[in-house]
């Protein structure tokens, strides 16, 4: 309870380090912000024009022109949102380091602002998405709502992978640089390029395992097949996000101290 | 009441692994015995500092002041005890606020005022006198970056005191500004002090630490050495200070003969230097004005044909005040046996302003110690001058005045 009053005192700052950063990232530029909409725009063209029309990929099953972008973008741009948060609370302490040592205020304002900061990026993003579904009348109408739980078990179980790899990282900088192997494993690991249904069977248990693939199916079910996730099918990631969550602020509360000291 | 600060037997230690892997070790397997080293920075540190009291706190480089205001800060955690603190703390520590280089001083300002706990209306309120106490002019709206490190530290202090704290805590970071920038903002810290903020200052500048505070804590290695009003514990500091460079003048010696100072002979040796007063008591704080003796015991330890005695009395930036030499007083003392001992008695008045002073001593063949020089010691000793019972002056000499004033047509 403390902890969500020391996050509204400070909502202030919440709000402008979110705010900062945005335009942290765009001050230098020409264009500014329009890159936000370009870089995700960009990915859309891309995929639908390569794989739809001049590839002609589609997917197994399902015939639509556009079926295979949708089921590309579902899974890119949730995968995005995933690998922000978790890179960016990576280093969250790292980067914050000369306002650690020399202010204190409640920590736990950082991986909020990362998490706002993501998401912003993410529904700029997204909802270009949305626009393109709409346009193309692929919308999947009210099933579209189930995405915000799925989008929510996301985000808990990218803090919490987030928070444990940022502490880690403050004592032994190769966890940034393993992170970023071991990602690049984990997406192709993931199906969201490939329909999982190509897997051959004896692999499958493999996909049971890794917590993103149920998640990034419960996208791909939602915007392809427009049908509502089997919430049981993610009951593991929720509850696997939760222990990882609750292991990291114990971490944190063990390591706090010397933290500080390693900065 | 709002503004005590307490600190229980706070120790704080830094945990040292022989090398990158002994922390993973440590971690991975939790009966394997202790991978680390402590290295204790402090150790038993207990006080007590009542609402509204200014206390500063003094210690050689490396004595733990800082360690102990991030302590009192909450930046860091202490490894032992606890410390206890009522009321709103604005602190400044190091250079800046954890300044971002690449946004604008104004945006750090919003930035700094948020993590202080500032709404949006108080912000908007407290920027234009931010800005107006800062004087950086234009250059509040260019990046952090362009910034020198006076500018940061003028903004720094601003925002930390932009309104009155329960308790502030200000380290040496106060000697980076200007002078005019020094004044004004010491002007601040006073007057928030008169109105009742509780004040911690870490400073190296004695007259800083004397006329804000009330109490003087002395860190040394890591402990509290001394506690007592400023002057008092100046005035050992100073003693401390003394001590230890006479000590690394006598490892440069060792290590090295051929410069100046260290190419003393040796044929003659100093067995004690003192300031004594009137009645012959040893001090170290001498009043302005006062006669004081300076005492010079030597020993021969080689036979040589003449001696001179020379002295001077430098003040803390290293100014030569006065020195002379026995060859100019006509005192040669000729034709010395070896253990033969004298007594120099060099009687002044001490007519100097409120400082800190040092002597050096030179034993010599002839009128300067270039010729052959015996042995040659900087700040033999370091003494304070104060002032009681004259009138408030500035300037390193008391020049007695007179004041006649009278009418004219």
């Amino acid at each position: 309870m403390s902890l969500l009053k020391e996050l509204w005192d400070y909502r202030g700052f919440i709000k402008g380090s979110v705010k900062r950063e945005f335009q942290l990232n765009y001050q230098n530029s020409m264009l500014g912000a329009a890159w936000t909409i370009i870089n995700p725009l960009a990915m859309i063209v891309v995929y639908t024009v390569i794989f739809s029309k001049v590839m002609k990929t589609r997917l197994p099953g399902n015939a639509g022109t556009f079926s295979y972008s949708i089921f590309l973008c579902s899974g890119l741009f949730t995968w995005n949102l995933f690998v922000e948060i978790t890179c960016k609370t990576q280093n969250i302490f790292i980067t914050n380091a000369n306002l650690i040592k020399k202010l204190s205020f409640p920590r736990i304002t950082l991986p909020v602002v990362v998490v706002l900061n993501a998401l912003i990026n993410f529904l700029i993003g997204f909802s270009l998405f949305i626009i393109f579904l709409i346009i193309t009348g692929n919308f999947p109408g009210w099933v579209f709502i189930s995405i915000l739980p799925v989008i929510t078990l996301q985000i808990i179980f990218s803090i919490g992978v987030g928070i444990i790899l940022g502490i880690l990282n403050v004592f032994f900088r190769d966890v940034g640089q393993l992170y970023s192997v071991i990602l690049q494993f984990w997406f192709w690991l993931t199906p969201i390029v490939y329909s999982p249904t190509i897997i051959p069977e004896k692999m499958r248990l493999g996909l049971k395992v890794n917590p993103m693939a149920s998640i990034m199916n419960a996208y791909q079910g939602i915007f392809v097949e427009k049908q509502i996730p089997q919430w049981h099918s993610l009951i593991y990631p929720v509850v696997l996000g939760l222990i990882l969550c609750m292991i990291g602020i114990k971490l944190y509360i063990r390591c706090s101290a010397d933290m500080v000291d390693e900065l | 009441m709002s503004g005590s600060i307490k600190a229980v037997n706070i120790g704080k230690a830094y945990k040292k692994y022989s090398n990158r892997w002994s922390r993973l070790i440590e971690w991975v397997s939790p009966f394997y015995k202790k991978q680390h080293e402590l290295t204790w920075i402090l150790k038993e540190i207990n006080f007590t500092i009542s609402p509204g009291e200014a206390v500063g706190i003094i210690g050689i480089n490396g004595a733990g002041k800082s360690t102990l205001l991030k302590l009192i800060t909450g930046t860091a955690k202490p490894s032992t005890g606890s410390i206890f603190i009522d009321g709103q703390v604005s602190a400044m520590l190091e250079l800046g606020m954890g300044f971002h280089p690449d946004f604008t001083g104004r945006a750090n300002v919003i930035m700094a005022a948020q993590l202080m706990g500032y709404n949006d209306e108080e912000i908007e309120e407290v920027m234009p006198e931010v800005e107006a106490f800062a004087e950086i002019g234009n250059y509040i709206d260019q990046p952090v970056r362009v910034y020198s490190s006076g500018m940061q530290v003028r903004l720094a202090f601003s925002i930390a005191t932009a309104r009155r704290p329960d308790i502030l805590i200000v380290d040496e970071a106060l000697s980076v500004g200007d002078d005019y920038f020094q004044h004004k903002s010491f002007d601040r810290i006073r007057k928030f002090s008169k109105m009742g903020t509780t004040l911690l200052i870490v400073s190296h500048d004695k007259s800083a630490i004397q006329t804000l505070c009330d109490r003087a804590i002395l860190l040394d290695k890591g402990c509290i050495a001394q506690e007592g009003k400023p002057e008092a514990i100046m005035n050992f500091y100073n003693a401390m200070i003394a001590e230890r460079e006479k000590e690394d003048i006598t490892q440069e010696e060792f290590n090295n003969g051929k410069t100046q100072t260290t190419s003393g002979t040796g044929e003659v040796k100093t067995e004690d230097i003192g300031l004594y007063n009137c009645e012959d008591q040893r001090i170290e704080n001498v009043r302005v004005g006062e006669s004081v003796i300076l005492k010079v015991r030597i020993r021969v330890v080689e036979k040589i044909k003449t001696l001179v005695l020379g002295y001077v009395i430098k003040d803390r930036l290293g100014q030569d005040m006065y020195g002379t030499n026995t060859w100019y007083t006509k005192q040669v003392i000729n034709n010395l046996q070896i253990g033969d001992r004298y007594q120099f008695n060099i009687k002044y008045k001490a007519n100097l302003g409120i400082g800190s002073y040092s002597v050096s001593i030179a034993l010599h063949e002839q009128n300067t110690h270039i010729s052959a020089n015996y042995y040659w010691q900087d700040l033999a000793l370091v003494f304070n001058v104060i002032n009681t019972k004259e009138v408030q002056f500035v300037g390193n000499n008391w020049m007695e005045p007179e004041i006649k004033i009278k009418p004219y047509e």
